[in-house]
């Protein structure tokens, strides 16, 4: 066979090259569907964490250069008590607010699943606190704490449970870090109700009827058919809301400033006063990036427990 | 339809050749734009003035289209700092207290500008000079300079047996006593706040002779006698006259406490006097007369080392990343004129005395004799970082409220030595 006639016989068995068709090719469409996302993220996301591992090792004063101290940021934040109780701080405040909305969500997310009249009304209102803009909601809930006009107060003093002035809600260090965990409570629930119901109307009714049928109470129904379905859902949804609350900050910045004396800083609100009061960048940026490894750690353990072998 | 014309086309296209040759616009078109950032005030007609007749004069005398934005207290901070680090932004921006020494290095020297003012209008006080200065440098045009008096119902006061507001520590803490037993406390914030908190701890620190830097600016001496002095009778005030909610309270839980009547003094701003004025039928004594009539202004009370106020400087910067900088320097000189700031000083009534000294003689404090004390709070002034300079280090240990929380923990229980040794340590690590 000559050369040419070997040429048109190619250009017959193969077809044209189009853009169209070589964009279809999986390995080539699915690059074309990553990269967006990926580079989007790396602007948004990749871009400013590095920035921030940089900034950490630097004594980098607002608006100068900065000189590189490697861990000297770390260090001085070792070294100081106000970090420490920011440490005690964030960790009392996530896992007592998230065990809360755990428990509370689950318990809402079952009474919702329940037949009942204006069924739908009151799941539309549930979701109320998680829709009202948080820095609204919280000056709210500021009047509500208000030292001298609160109406817990008021109420609990009208009617002769207590003598007044009353307890100073966000005054006292204790009852400030717990009025911070109910309103974290009280905004975070609907958020796991509303989750955990869309998890418990997956549940196919035909293992309820075949537990009752084996006998089995309402109890034995929700531990042996309820809990095991929904934990896959209850376990994705406790990791968002430890990653939420761990790094709060409109809520407490609005509500206590991280007062009084310190007994509500957590380290987003600590990372903010050092960094944009006190112009320290670099201080700033070491204290924020210290939530990094147990954020880490916690996002591990999410993916290997949503491995897809693990689901199969 | 219009036909473009060949012979047409190429003139304009001549014009832009020209333009762009030379680099700048026709005459016409070159337009002088400043923006300017300020918190937003706590008396609204001074801002009505600033947005309405003064961005209207702005464009007629000098040609500058004014762009005149206010934002919370809260956040101005924090647009600072954006602004410098992205190198964009307002052109000039209003600093409270010793932020423009944290921002010394991306501002322009405003020396001559700044001269030029102070010496037409009698020299500004220390404490503007100080905020402004680094050095020779001067890092900002002075603006005014605020602060508080205790404002105090003279009618309680006077029930409770005192004509006049106490003058040292020892006659206030009996005078509080009584008040308090009768349902009056004094309202005082211990809490994060950035103004009312650090405007009343730092005085009473200095009366007692505590200080948290020698004059070097380095030796951390916060731990001493005097300081443990003043934390023991900070403790005892607080319990036994004060309303001890105000560990929570913020800068206007103490505006609105006294407001309601629901504490006998406070030291703040004119503003809770202005808003009682403002509203005589919303806020009554309990006799149901305006309140307005039964408040007056008093300085912090004397302690063995002396009477302070902390008054709260105002500083008007000009940032080096501005491209208008002609302009920007245009508008300050004439803003700062006795004539343009004159108009906004009435406009404060009282609120705010100027920065240089010729504003004490000013008509505005002959309207009310009651906002009258205001005008001599920049003479008895003292900066936060005393005996140092109000540099960096001392707003940083402003922001981590480190004088703050040494009495904050001390009310809540901590022995006073304890209290000021933290203190003195979290300080040393500051100034290291």
């Amino acid at each position: 066979m000559t050369a040419p006639s070997l040429a048109s016989a190619l250009v017959h068995r193969r077809p044209a090259f189009t853009l169209g068709r070589w964009l279809e090719q999986p390995s080539v469409f699915s690059w074309l569907m990553v990269t967006p996302p990926v580079l989007f993220l790396a602007a948004l996301v990749g871009y400013p964490f590095f920035y921030g591992i940089w900034l950490s090792l630097l004594d980098r004063p607002v608006a100068s250069e900065g000189t590189f101290i490697g861990l000297g940021n770390y260090a001085q934040a070792w070294h100081d008590p106000v970090f420490w109780q920011v440490v005690i701080n964030t960790f009392v405040y996530t896992a007592v607010a998230t065990l809360l909305k755990m428990f509370g969500g689950l318990g809402l997310a079952l009474v919702m699943n329940q037949d009942f009249r204006f069924k739908n009304l009151t799941r539309a209102l549930l979701l109320l606190p998680f829709i009202v803009p948080t820095v609204l909601s919280t000056i709210a809930w500021q009047w509500i704490l208000d030292p001298a006009f609160s109406i817990v107060n008021w109420t609990l003093i009208a009617t002769g449970l207590i003598h007044p002035p009353g307890p100073s809600w966000l005054g006292n260090p204790h009852l400030a870090m717990g009025s911070l965990i109910v309103v974290n409570v009280w905004r975070g629930l609907p958020f796991y109700a509303i989750t955990l119901l869309a998890g418990l109307q997956t549940i196919s009714p035909e293992l309820y009827e075949a537990a009752t049928i084996d006998g089995a109470s309402a109890w034995g129904r929700f531990r042996y058919v309820t809990l095991p379905l929904m934990k896959p859902v209850i376990f994705i949804v406790t990791m968002f809301s430890v990653i939420f609350t761990f790094a709060d900050f409109q809520l407490i910045y609005v509500l206590t400033h991280g007062g009084p004396a310190s007994a509500t800083q957590v380290f987003a609100t600590y990372a903010f006063d050092i960094a944009m009061g006190g112009g320290q960048l670099g201080q700033g940026a070491a204290i924020a990036l210290t939530m990094v490894p147990p954020l880490a750690l916690l996002i591990l353990a999410m993916a290997i427990y949503l491995r897809p072998d693990k689901t199969t | 339809m219009t036909r473009i014309a060949r012979r047409n086309l190429l003139k304009g296209a001549g014009g832009i050749a020209a333009i762009l040759a030379s680099g700048s616009g026709p005459a016409l078109a070159q337009e002088k734009n400043v923006h300017w950032l300020r918190w937003t005030d706590f008396v609204p007609a001074s801002d009505a003035l600033l947005k309405g007749k003064v961005v209207q004069e702005a464009k007629k005398q000098l040609g500058i289209n004014l762009k005149m934005e206010t934002v919370n207290a809260n956040d101005l901070q924090s647009r600072i700092t954006s602004a410098i680090q992205s190198g964009t932004g307002a052109d000039v921006i209003m600093a409270f207290s010793n932020w423009p020494q944290l921002y010394a290095d991306s501002v322009v020297d405003v020396g001559d500008l700044a001269q030029e003012i102070g010496n037409a209008q009698g020299g500004f006080y220390d404490v503007s000079k100080q905020i402004a200065t680094v050095g020779n440098k001067w890092i900002g045009v002075p603006w005014t300079v605020g602060g508080g008096l205790i404002s105090w119902r003279v009618s309680w006061f006077k029930e409770a047996g005192y004509d006049k507001f106490p003058e040292t520590w020892d006659t206030f803490r009996e005078a509080g006593k009584k008040l308090k037993a009768k349902g009056r406390p004094i309202g005082q914030t211990a809490g994060h706040t950035f103004g009312d908190a650090p405007g009343w701890w730092y005085p009473f620190l200095w009366s007692f002779g505590g200080k948290e830097v020698e004059a070097d600016g380095k030796t951390v001496v916060l731990n001493s006698k005097e300081t443990v002095e003043s934390i023991k009778f900070a403790v005892a005030l607080w319990k036994e006259t004060m309303d001890e909610g105000g560990l929570a309270w913020d800068d206007t839980n103490n505006n609105r406490a006294f407001l309601s009547g629901t504490i006998s003094a406070t030291n703040n701003g004119a503003s809770i006097y202005i808003e009682a004025k403002k509203k005589p039928d919303v806020y009554q004594t309990e006799k149901g007369t305006p309140m307005f009539k039964d408040i007056q202004h008093a300085p912090i009370p004397k302690g063995p080392a002396g009477q302070y106020n902390s008054p709260g400087v105002f500083t008007d910067m000009l940032m080096s990343y501005s491209k208008n900088q002609p302009a920007a320097k245009e508008f300050i000189r004439w803003m700062h004129s006795p004539k343009v700031f004159g108009e906004w000083f009435t406009s404060q009534q009282g609120y705010s005395s100027g920065a240089t000294k010729m504003w004490e003689k000013d008509k505005v404090w002959d309207i009310d004799p009651v906002l009258a004390p205001f005008k001599d709070l920049p003479n008895n002034g003292r900066l936060v970082g005393y005996a140092g300079p109000p540099n960096r280090k001392a707003a940083e240990v402003v922001t981590k409220y480190i004088v703050v929380d040494m009495y904050a923990k001390a009310i809540q229980g901590m022995p006073a030595e304890e209290a000021a040794k933290w203190a003195h340590g979290e300080a040393a690590k500051v100034y290291v």
